[in-house]
């Protein structure tokens, strides 16, 4: 049983949640958990969400128009309600501190959650395992985690991709992800690609065309 | 019954069938992997079934197409919460693939082109269970839902029904496969719920 404790508005339509889960044995980055929700009358729906940090039980959900969860998570559910939390789940599509090797993140839209707690997770390291982020939004108003990405951080590289409207003056007219985004450099990298299935097909078959070994991409499909 | 969550009523997208605990019904047909999409060329696809004692069948595209062909109708369900209902296939029965193979085998891991792997009881490939499919909806299936061919067991959640399908080894022993060997329930059964280890 979770506890909501402190909630952050990520964008218009996104919302951070951190939540108290007495017990909770802790995590990877780049599991997930299991959301539960129960009416009244017994009735329950239940979505899949990645922890977005790699020290605290926190999710960053993307509101769906027309969704079932997802509203729900970002518009009613208030500090200290109570939801069934199921996790942590999935130990495939995560990153370690001691991998070592150099690490490409490519994210579309609410896709950056798991990649965030890698991010986190190498901070938490200090390590100096370097990696890069290709991050695809539709407006610069989109981006997750806005202001902590911004702020220069030593060996990580964040490129923005604008799919729809890009900022003025930005370099790169908007449009989707190219292989040109994914920065240039050896393929020899673990790659973690996350977002709806669309963007993570095409996203992994541009890294396949530039070399990269397919056993070091890993996908996330938030469906 | 779990915690009332303060406030949800839920969607309730009634439908006239009943789904198995914790499914939602989709249209449309999501796609999940753990890795990039392999794109294996018909004329090098071939399937290789083993058995304990090491003796191998192998099919190539043709011959496979060669055989006698089903067209099940099926509703599929991922552990991922989505389920899909009547969905046209076309493909090999493992009835007929497994005919001629002589095995006292009691386990099947099936493996797959990109290195996929999942395990199922021999007895649930048999029976009319299970098939070899290579035609989704009336056309080629497409790599990205396991083209040329994959494996459909629409009882077991569909993780078990491995895309890419390659290979079939016929154990004594049960060998857990890649979401297995990750936390996810050895038999996967949607209708008990057999998400994760300890289900
Ligand atoms: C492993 C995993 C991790 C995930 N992590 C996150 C996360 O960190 N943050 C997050 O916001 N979401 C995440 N998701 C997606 C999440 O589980 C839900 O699918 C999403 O919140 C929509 O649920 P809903 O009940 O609001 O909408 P539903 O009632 O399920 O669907 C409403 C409508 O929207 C469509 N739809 C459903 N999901 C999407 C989507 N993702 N994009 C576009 N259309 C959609 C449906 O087809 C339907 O037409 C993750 C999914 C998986 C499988």
């Amino acid at each position: 049983m979770a506890r909501l404790t402190e909630t952050r508005q990520e964008t218009g339509t996104a919302r951070t949640l951190v939540f108290d889960v007495p017990g909770w044995p802790g995590h990877l980055a780049g599991q997930h958990v299991d959301v539960r929700l129960t009416a009244a009358d017994g009735y329950a729906a239940q979505r899949s969400y990645s922890l977005s940090a790699p020290d605290r039980v926190e999710l960053s959900v993307q509101r769906i128009p027309d969704g079932e969860v997802s509203p729900y998570l970002t518009d009613v559910l208030g500090v200290g309600d109570p939801v069934e939390i199921r996790g942590p789940v999935g130990g495939w599509f995560v990153w370690r501190p001691g991998a070592g090797r150099d690490v490409l993140l490519v994210a579309g839209g609410s896709g950056i959650a798991p990649l965030m707690a890698m991010i986190r997770a190498r901070r938490l390291a200090g390590r100096g395992t370097r990696f890069r982020l290709a991050y695809s939004t539709r407006t610069p108003g989109d981006v997750f985690y806005a202001d902590e990405l911004r702020r220069p951080e030593p060996g990580l590289d964040v490129t923005h991709v604008y799919t729809r409207v890009a900022p003025d003056g930005w370099p790169r007219p908007p449009g989707r992800l190219m292989a040109a985004d994914l920065g240039d450099g050896p393929p020899d990298r673990d790659c973690f690609v996350c977002g709806p299935t669309g963007f993570v097909e095409s996203a992994a078959d541009l890294l396949l065309a530039r070399g990269h070994d397919p056993r070091r991409i890993k996908t996330e499909r938030f469906g | 019954m779990g915690i009332v969550s303060p406030g949800f009523h839920g969607r309730r997208r009634e439908s006239a069938v009943k789904l198995p605990p914790g499914q939602y019904l989709t249209e449309d047909f999501p796609v999940l992997s753990a890795g990039p999409t392999p794109r294996i060329p018909v004329e090098e696809w071939e399937l290789t079934v083993t058995t304990e004692t090491g003796r191998q069948h192998r099919w190539t595209w043709r011959e496979l197409l060669d055989l006698p062909s089903e067209t099940p109708r099926v509703d599929i369900h991922c552990v991922t919460k989505w389920s899909k209902l009547g969905t046209d296939w076309q493909g090999v029965s493992l009835d007929v693939l497994l005919a001629d193979v002589d095995t006292a085998a009691d386990f099947a891991l099936v493996s797959s082109y990109g290195g996929y792997t999942t395990n199922l009881p021999l007895e649930d490939l048999l029976d009319g269970q299970a098939w070899i499919v290579y035609r989704y909806d009336g056309e080629e299936l497409a790599p990205e839902h396991g083209g040329p061919v994959r494996l459909l067991v629409p009882h077991l959640y569909f993780w078990k029904s491995a895309k890419w399908l390659r290979g079939i080894d016929l154990l004594t022993e049960d060998e857990p496969g890649f979401w297995e060997s990750a936390g996810y329930h050895d038999y996967g059964d949607p209708w008990r719920e057999q998400r994760y280890q300890g289900d």
